[in-house]
């Protein structure tokens, strides 16, 4: 059970310069981005699946979730998603299912 | 008597004519831009020589120019890969929203990582910036942290520069000479 506390620290909206901007490559940005955990998880639904791919492998995902969030428990399965090595569409579907189901069980958490 | 005469030199020297707010150059001033920009550490004497006027002339040119903002720098030009600095530099081309852009390109200009600042409009309204950084990873961050969260920011497309062939600084003198008739 995670302090209420916690889990409103890991929803809160983030400043505009504390936000995850999704680029495809070096230096791409695609003018997507997101400033909470529920705008992370409509973003991983829609944005370019080359932009998953490029952020997850260089670990910014997780780090993201972990500095800015700190949501360590989240950081932690992104990571492991790394590791069966996804990309395309299974790395959206998995990374979507991760994510969203953390959101859904901390907003339960924090409405009930 | 004397005095008048001192200051009516003083004026002369402190003021250049403009045109269309343009500044006006006379034939000396172009020649010695010319001079200056091949070599920019020769001495009023070898540059006086060279023009055949004397040193107190290619001053008084000088002095004028740089007060009117003609010449705005003297600077050293340092090849980096000679002294093993590695770096990475590479074209930056960030979308704006228009009524955000000229915001933007002045955050961008105060970046020590940003060289070179200048506004498009051949597409959509876009700011070009040259941007150097001491690798690829450290461009990105840099690009990540400090340029896509600027308000105004669309989107951003980025070259990386792999190889250089040519690297020149524009020579008014050769190219675009226009002398005002006389």
């Amino acid at each position: 059970m995670i302090a209420i506390s916690s889990i409103s620290r890991i929803l809160r909206k983030v400043p505009r310069e504390n936000a995850f901007y999704f680029f495809t490559s070096i230096g791409n940005y695609t003018g997507e981005n997101a400033a909470s955990l529920e705008e992370f998880v409509r973003k991983v639904k829609e944005v370019d699946a080359k932009s998953l791919e490029f952020h997850l492998y260089r670990g910014d995902f997780e780090k993201w979730v972990d500095e800015t969030l700190e949501d360590k428990e989240l950081a932690e399965k992104i990571r492991s998603l790394k590791s069966l090595s996804p990309t395309g569409s299974s790395l959206r579907n998995q990374l979507y299912l991760i994510v969203s189901k953390r959101y859904k069980k901390l907003k339960g958490e924090f409405s009930s | 008597m004397q005095k008048t005469v001192n200051l009516l030199f003083l004026l002369q020297v402190r003021n250049m004519k403009t045109k269309n707010q343009a500044v006006v150059l006379d034939t000396l001033d172009w020649k010695i831009v010319q001079v200056l920009q091949e070599n920019a550490k020769q001495t009023y004497t070898e540059i006086g020589r060279l023009l055949g006027v004397a040193h107190s002339t290619i001053y008084d040119h000088i002095q004028k120019m740089e007060k009117h903002g003609v010449i705005t720098k003297y600077t050293a030009v340092v090849d980096l890969e000679k002294i093993g600095i590695k770096h990475v530099t590479a074209i930056m081309t960030v979308f704006t929203n228009p009524k955000e852009s000229e915001q933007v390109a002045k955050r961008l200009s105060e970046s020590k990582e940003v060289l070179e600042v200048s506004m498009s409009l051949s597409e959509d309204l876009s700011i070009i910036a040259k941007v150097v950084a001491e690798d690829q990873n450290k461009l990105h961050s840099f690009i990540a942290q400090s340029v896509a969260p600027l308000p105004g920011v669309l989107r951003i497309r980025t070259s990386i520069i792999t190889r250089k062939y040519k690297d020149e600084r524009f020579s008014i003198a050769e190219n675009w000479k226009t002398e005002p008739k006389r």
